[in-house]
C-alpha cells in the first residue's frame, strides 16, 4: 500500500478512499520545493528577460532613463539590427573565434585526456597539478597575467622573441592587429578551458571497462579505431555536454576580450557578440537596440544547441 | 580536427602494452620499448604541465620582484632578488580601494551563494526528479534556455531594480543577482545526479518503515555527495570571480569585491604598477587555488557522472 502514497507515481493512478488530502499534499509538495528557486529566478532573471523583450520593440535611449516616455516601434530595433552591416561583421567573427576556440579546446582537451591515461602515478600527479593551476587562475587575474605576459614595452615574449631571433620585439604590439589581438585571447581562452576538458573526459575514460578495449584489440583494432569505435562512442554523452557548453561559452565570452580590449586593442575590429551587446547597451545607451541584439543572439544559441534541447525535451517527456 | 588521429596514434603503443599478455608472439621485444615510450610521454607531460602553469609562475615570480626590475630591461626568468614590498603595497597601500573591505565582502557574498544555491539548487531538483506534476518539463526546458541569454543584456534591468530597492552596494543585493545566475547551471547538475540514483532505493527504505522524507534522507541525500560538491565548486566560483555585474552593482570602495579591487590597480591615468598588480591577483588567486586543490578529483568525477547520467 506504501506505493499508493509515493508523490512519484501519477495522480490518477491513486486509489480514491482516504488519498484526497495526501494527493493535494502530493501535488502542492514539488511547488513547495521549487519555490525558493522560482521566487530568485522570477525576479532577477525573469523580469530582465521580460523587460528585454519589451525594451526590444521600444525607442530606448539614455532620454528614457531619465523618464521620458518610451515610444513602441514595433520591430524597428529588429529591422535596425539585421540590415547593420556592423552586427553581421560581429556575428560573422563571434562565430569564426568560437569555431576556432572550441576545435583548439576539443582536440586538445582530448590529446590530453589520453596522454594522462598513459602517464604512470608521478608524472600525471604532475601534468594534473599544471592543469589544476591553469584552472583555477580567476580569469580576471589570468588577463591580467596574460596581458603582461604579451605587454608591448616588458611583457616576457617579447624579451623571449628578442633574444630567440635576434630582431628586436621591444615595443610589439600583440593586440593592435585584429588577428594577433584573436590569436592571444583564442591562446587564453583555450589554454583557460582545456583542463576542465581534459579532466572530463579524462574521467569518462577511465570507466571504460578495460576488457572492452582489450577485446577491441584482440579483433584486429587499430589505437584510431579503438579510440573512434570505442572510446568516442562511450563517452559520447559527454562529448555532447562538453561541445554544446563549450560553444555557449565561447560564443558569449566577454571579460577576456573586454580586459584585452581594455590593455590595448581596438574596439572596432575585435568585438564580439557579447562585448558588443555591452557597448551598445551599457557603454553607448542604446538599450532598445541593445536588447534586439541580444534577442536575436538567444535565437541563434537556441538554433545551435537545437539538438540538445530537442534530445532533453525527449527525455522529460518519459 | 586532423590532430586526433595524429595524436591517437602513438598512443597505441601503450594500449598495446596493457595487453601485451594477450599477445604472446610480441611480448619479448616489448619491455624496453615500453620504457623509451613511457620515458617520451613523462616528457610530454612534464613540458606541458609547465606550459599550463606558466601564467602562474609568472604571476608570482612578477609578485615577488622588487618595482625597479619589474619593469626594467632584464628579464629576470630566475630572480635572485625578490621582496614582499609588492604584498605590502597591495594590501595596504591601496588608495582608491582597500584590500580587507574588498576581502570581506567577496568573502561574504562567496558564502552566501554557496550556501543559498546548493540548498535551493537541491530542493529544485527533488522537486524535477521525484515528482511528476504540470509545468514540470517548461520549468526544465526554462532553465536550460535561460543559460543561453547573453547577460550583457540584462544589466541595466538588473542594475534598475537593485536600484530600485535601494540596495546597491550591497552584498544580498548581489548574492541575489549571483545565486540567480548560477541556479539554472546547479539545478541542472544536481537533477543528473539525483536522477542518477535509483527511486527503488527509496522505496525499499520506505517498505522497511521510513517515511518517504526521513527515506529519501538517510538513503539518497548521502549518494549526492559529489553532486553537491560539483554544484558548491561551480557557485563558489563563480560568486568569487564574477566581475561585471560587482563592478556595477558595487560601487563604493568599501563594498568592492576582489575582482573590482583588482581592476583598480590598473588606471587610466597611471602606468600600471605590475608588481603591485600581480601581487593582488596572487592574492585573489590562491583560496580558487587551494579550494581546488581540495576538491578537484570529486568534481570531475562527480561532473562526468551527472552528464552520463543526465
Amino acid at each position: 500500500m506504501s506505493s499508493t502514497t509515493l508523490p512519484a507515481a501519477p495522480p490518477e493512478a491513486a486509489p480514491a478512499p482516504r488519498a484526497t488530502r495526501t494527493i493535494t499534499a502530493a501535488r502542492l509538495l514539488p511547488w513547495f520545493l521549487l519555490a525558493p528557486s522560482l521566487a530568485v529566478l522570477a525576479v532577477v532573471t525573469g523580469y530582465p528577460l521580460v523587460r528585454m523583450l519589451w525594451l526590444s520593440v521600444h525607442e530606448y535611449e539614455r532620454a528614457q532613463l531619465l523618464g521620458v516616455p518610451a515610444p513602441f516601434v514595433g520591430v524597428d530595433n529588429y529591422v535596425a539590427t539585421l540590415t547593420d552591416g556592423r552586427f553581421w561583421t560581429v556575428t560573422a567573427r563571434s562565430f569564426a573565434f568560437m569555431l576556432v576556440c572550441v576545435a583548439l579546446t576539443i582536440t586538445v582537451g582530448t590529446l590530453v585526456a589520453l596522454l594522462l591515461m598513459k602517464l604512470g602515478r608521478v608524472m600525471r600527479l604532475v601534468l594534473s597539478v599544471g592543469l589544476l593551476l591553469a584552472w583555477a587562475m580567476p580569469p580576471l587575474a589570468a588577463m591580467l597575467v596574460w596581458g603582461w605576459i604579451f605587454d608591448t614595452q616588458y611583457g616576457v615574449v617579447n624579451h623571449l622573441l628578442t633574444g630567440l631571433t635576434g630582431d628586436s620585439w621591444m615595443g610589439h604590439s600583440w593586440l593592435i592587429s585584429p588577428l594577433s589581438f584573436f590569436a592571444v585571447a583564442a591562446l587564453v581562452i583555450v589554454w583557460g578551458a582545456i583542463p576542465f576538458v581534459a579532466f572530463t573526459l579524462y574521467a569518462g575514460f577511465t570507466q571504460i571497462p578495460g576488457e572492452v578495449l582489450e577485446a577491441a584489440q584482440l579483433d584486429g583494432a587499430s589505437a584510431r579505431q579503438r579510440f573512434f569505435d570505442v572510446q568516442v562512442p562511450y563517452v559520447r554523452t559527454i562529448y555532447v555536454v562538453l561541445i554544446v557548453l563549450s560553444m555557449i561559452w565561447d560564443l558569449k565570452v566577454f571579460t577576456q576580450i573586454f580586459v584585452l580590449q581594455g590593455i590595448g586593442g581596438v574596439k572596432s575590429e575585435t568585438s564580439t557578440l557579447g562585448v558588443y551587446i555591452y557597448e551598445m547597451g551599457m557603454a553607448q545607451g542604446h538599450y532598445g537596440a541593445a536588447s534586439a541584439i541580444a534577442v536575436i543572439f538567444t535565437i541563434i544559441m537556441l538554433a545551435i544547441s537545437a539538438y540538445y534541447v530537442r534530445a532533453t525535451v525527449k527525455e522529460e517527456q518519459l | 580536427m586532423s590532430l586526433a588521429p595524429a595524436g591517437a596514434l602513438p598512443s597505441s603503443a601503450a594500449v598495446t602494452a596493457a595487453g601485451a599478455r594477450a599477445a604472446v608472439p610480441v611480448a619479448r621485444r616489448r619491455p624496453a620499448r615500453r620504457r623509451a615510450a613511457a620515458f617520451g610521454w613523462g616528457v610530454l607531460a612534464a613540458f606541458l604541465a609547465a606550459a599550463f602553469a606558466f601564467p602562474v609562475y609568472w604571476m608570482i615570480r612578477t609578485s615577488l620582484l622588487p618595482t625597479n626590475l619589474v619593469s626594467g630591461p632584464e628579464l629576470h626568468l630566475w630572480p635572485d632578488e625578490l621582496t614582499l614590498r609588492n604584498y605590502d603595497t597591495a594590501m595596504f597601500h591601496q588608495e582608491r580601494a582597500p584590500f580587507v573591505p574588498a576581502l570581506s565582502s567577496s568573502l561574504q557574498v562567496t558564502f552566501l551563494v554557496l550556501v543559498a544555491s546548493m540548498v535551493l539548487a537541491f530542493f529544485a531538483s527533488l522537486a524535477v526528479t521525484r515528482f511528476r506534476f504540470r509545468g514540470r518539463r517548461a520549468f526544465v526546458l526554462s532553465i536550460l534556455v535561460i543559460q543561453m541569454v547573453p547577460g550583457e543584456a540584462m544589466m541595466i534591468s538588473v542594475f534598475q531594480l537593485v536600484d530600485s530597492w535601494q540596495l546597491l552596494n550591497t552584498v544580498i543585493a548581489l548574492g541575489v543577482v549571483y545565486l540567480a545566475g548560477v541556479l539554472p547551471f546547479t539545478i541542472w547538475t544536481l537533477r543528473g545526479f539525483v536522477n542518477g540514483v535509483p527511486v527503488e532505493l527509496e522505496e525499499a527504505a520506505m517498505i522497511d518503515g521510513c517515511s518517504r522524507p526521513r527515506a529519501f534522507w538517510k538513503v539518497t541525500f548521502p549518494l549526492l555527495a559529489p553532486g553537491l560538491v560539483a554544484t558548491g565548486v561551480f557557485a563558489f566560483l563563480q560568486a568569487w570571480n564574477e566581475f561585471m555585474m560587482a563592478l556595477i552593482i558595487m560601487t563604493r570602495p568599501e563594498s568592492m569585491t576582489l575582482p573590482v579591487w583588482l581592476r583598480t590597480f590598473q588606471q587610466a591615468t597611471k602606468s600600471t604598477d605590475w608588481g603591485a598588480l600581480m601581487a593582488g591577483s596572487v592574492l585573489v588567486a590562491i583560496p580558487v587555488v587551494v579550494f581546488f586543490l581540495i576538491v578537484q578529483g570529486r568534481m570531475t568525477g562527480g561532473l562526468v557522472s551527472g552528464a552520463v547520467k543526465g
